[in-house]
């Protein structure tokens, strides 16, 4: 009797000694990053952790992420989402149930950032993705947001741009059926080019599936429809070996791509073949000021490379949560009252100044943004060729 | 008329990956009576093994140790990918096959499965995530012959396929391993009984696969440069399917089998919207077996349920 009662003093006294460092220790904000670290578009993940990465390292700097006066130290749960549309569904749901994160940065790619985002606001979760074009992502989702164009503002901006550096009338159109984002871009591409040189003017609307690594025999048929160049959404992992096949297969007119080619790894990947092609994208670095140089040379000093429209758009993301946090004005720790907190103050961002561009937000939570049409040059940089603003 | 050649030299071209890893397929099933679904996963080893001995030669010659003409580096890389991967092959067989060659069918299709999760989950914890760029070891030269475009490599694939096939097909009909072989496809208990292993002769069944699977992978890689750990998933399947087409037993059907499935994909693709080639391609093929269950060149074989 004796015993067991020194033993739970005991336990008594190590716990009240645990206790008030435990009181008095601020639960950290939690924020997840759901991103393609392995699997089809590596490149695209390893963008997003290095941003986020980075952005962490000026928040811990600081001391925490000072909110109505308190300072909060932050934690970033990287999960890989092997650029699969189930995988991405199953870290979302990890990361708020189990890791209850205040807000999900990411998926990347619209194929993986349309389930998680039906995921996100089934759980009244805030969730900002820096790259998704596909207007799914965010239709009628109030708790969803992206920091980037869409792409039926991209597609007419890619028509237009080609009607008037090159005044072509037919096209062709290779894209990857089984994917959200080439397949709706594809479409409002067509829809552009035929709004403006009318119908049929599409001479080619060809498709293959992901994964797919030889396309001779729909460049063959695009060769014979007489198309006078090609708009291929797809991801830098197919764009290299597209480009290649077209050339070997004698078509030497131009080929035009979207803002999926913006990846670091594309040259690399196509070398010569791409010089002298043109895309749409969110920034050019090559040429850029203030800010965004800022961010262009610390990552490239940190990495060793030139930041790509991923990381630029994660930083732009990450700081968005950041503003949205500060103007909520205070965590009370009951995380359904943040989440719901967090997604009010993103929903009234007013004209934020990000690296890529000002922004605000729409009822849908996409920002108003202008594209940017870049070149790749004869030493295979991306450089700002023109802007197009709505 | 210039679209049909250019999609017959296409079609070609294609078809050759499929039928070299087919007939590494077609080989072990014939003889061992067992599909080994890594196979798949040994071509892309072979491309992997290629590209690191190929880059090592390259960083060789540009150090100015040893120096090489790039003709002669991609005949290295071949001979010493096909030995290196022959190696791995017999290891799958020894550590995954023969612990197994009693036991169930379908024991020793999982184990296939398995291992080739293990390769590619180990290629991608050892190289890691990023695509790596198979080293242009070809000058790429385009030939316009009346309208039909051809590269060279399109020709190096084609005729490095059929002399392998060639050879293959020599080395089984005329020299006394190639009888051993045929003999353990047609009564496999019978053979040891004649004095000639059956270890043995499941080691050399491999070593072959895996080096025509290697060869493939690395005409791949010189034709489609961006190689990642997952590329042998499909061809894998596919070259299964081409196996089963060709039938058990005849090792040139399955060479054929994977002609006709890179033609019918091809031409599909010709013929109808690009977005219906799979469901016609493969809806084509299950009308075949329908007609041919033993595919085109198999014998009809009476056994116990075996995968």
């Amino acid at each position: 009797m004796r015993k067991g009662y020194v033993f739970v003093v005991l336990c008594v006294a190590v716990g009240l000694a645990f206790a008030p460092p435990a009181w008095s220790k601020t639960k950290p904000i939690v924020i997840g990053i759901n991103a393609p670290i392995t699997g089809d578009i590596p490149k695209v993940g390893e963008g997003t952790k290095f941003a986020a990465q980075m952005w962490l390292e000026d928040v811990k700097a600081a001391g925490g992420l000072a909110i109505g006066g308190k300072k909060y130290p932050v934690e970033l749960v990287i999960e890989d989402n092997e650029a699969k549309a189930e995988s991405a569904v199953k870290v979302a749901t990890k990361m708020i149930t189990e890791d209850e994160i205040l807000v999900m940065v990411g998926p990347q790619a619209s194929k993986q950032a349309v389930p998680a985002g039906e995921v996100a606001n089934n759980y009244n979760t805030p969730m900002i993705t820096p790259w998704s074009t596909n207007p799914n992502t965010t239709k009628d989702r109030p708790y969803v947001f992206r920091a980037c164009f869409l792409d039926p503002f991209q597609g007419p901006v890619v028509a237009n741009f080609i009607k008037e550096e090159y005044e072509f009338k037919k096209a062709a159109v290779l894209y990857d059926v089984a994917s959200d984002y080439p397949k709706g871009l594809a479409e409002f591409f067509k829809k552009a080019w035929e709004d403006i040189n009318g119908p049929g003017s599409v001479a080619a609307f060809e498709s293959f599936t992901t994964k797919d690594t030889d396309f001779s025999s729909q460049l063959t048929k695009i060769k014979q429809s007489g198309a006078e160049f090609i708009f291929t959404p797809q991801y830098y992992n197919e764009v290299a070996l597209i480009v290649q096949q077209a050339r070997e297969l004698g078509f030497k007119a131009p080929i035009v791509g979207s803002d999926s080619w913006g990846s670091a790894e594309t040259v690399k990947l196509c070398g010569e073949a791409c010089y002298g092609l043109f895309f749409s994208t969110h920034y050019a670095a090559a040429g850029a000021k203030g800010d965004t140089k800022k961010f262009i040379d610390r990552y490239n000093q940190k990495y060793g490379y030139v930041p790509d429209d991923v990381a630029a758009l994660t930083w732009d993301a990450m700081r968005l949560v950041e503003a949205a946090l500060t103007n909520c004005g205070k965590i009370t720790g009951d995380i359904e009252k943040d989440r719901r907190c967090l997604r009010d103050a993103l929903a009234k961002v007013k004209d934020f100044d990000g690296i890529t561009g000002k922004m605000t937000f729409t009822e849908e939570g996409d920002p108003i943004k202008c594209a940017v049409v870049v070149r790749i040059s004869e030493k295979g940089e991306f450089e700002f060729y023109k802007s197009v603003c709505p | 008329m210039v679209f049909f050649f250019q999609n017959i030299i296409n079609a070609l071209q294609w078809g050759s990956f499929y039928a070299l890893i087919a007939l590494g397929y077609s080989m072990v099933y014939s003889i061992l009576m067992l599909f080994n679904f890594a196979h798949g996963d040994i071509f892309m080893v072979g491309a992997y093994i290629g590209f690191g001995v190929a880059t090592g030669f390259l960083a060789l010659t540009s150090a100015g140790i040893i120096i090489l003409p790039n003709w002669l580096i991609l005949v290295l890389t071949i001979l010493f990918s096909m030995f290196l991967t022959s190696l791995v092959g017999m290891l799958v067989e020894r550590i995954g096959y023969r612990p197994l060659r009693d036991a169930p069918r379908a024991s020793a299709a999982i184990t296939g499965l398995m291992i080739g999760i293990i390769l590619e989950t180990g290629n991608l914890a050892l190289l890691g995530a990023q695509r790596v760029s198979f080293p242009g070891l070809v000058e790429s030269a385009t030939y316009n012959l009346g309208g039909i475009y051809v590269t060279n490599k399109k020709i190096m694939i084609v005729v490095v396929s059929l002399a392998l096939m060639l050879a293959l097909d020599q080395f089984i009909r005329r020299t006394k391993w190639g009888m051993a072989i045929r003999a353990m496809a047609f009564d496999y208990l019978a053979v040891p009984l004649m004095g000639v292993s059956i270890n043995t002769i499941a080691r050399m069944t491999f070593a072959i696969g895996s080096a025509l699977a290697a060869v493939a992978g690395i005409l791949f890689g010189t034709a489609y440069p961006v190689l990642d750990p997952y590329m042998g998933i499909l061809f894998g399947w596919k070259a299964f399917v081409a196996a089963i087409l060709g039938g058990r037993g005849s090792i040139m059907g399955a060479c054929l089998a994977g002609f006709l499935l890179g033609f019918i994909e091809i031409f599909v693709a010709m013929i109808f919207p690009s977005t219906l080639r799979d469901i016609i391609a493969y809806s084509i093929i299950l009308i075949i077996l329908t007609f041919r269950p033993h595919g085109f060149f198999g014998q009809p074989y009476s056994a116990r349920l075996r995968l």
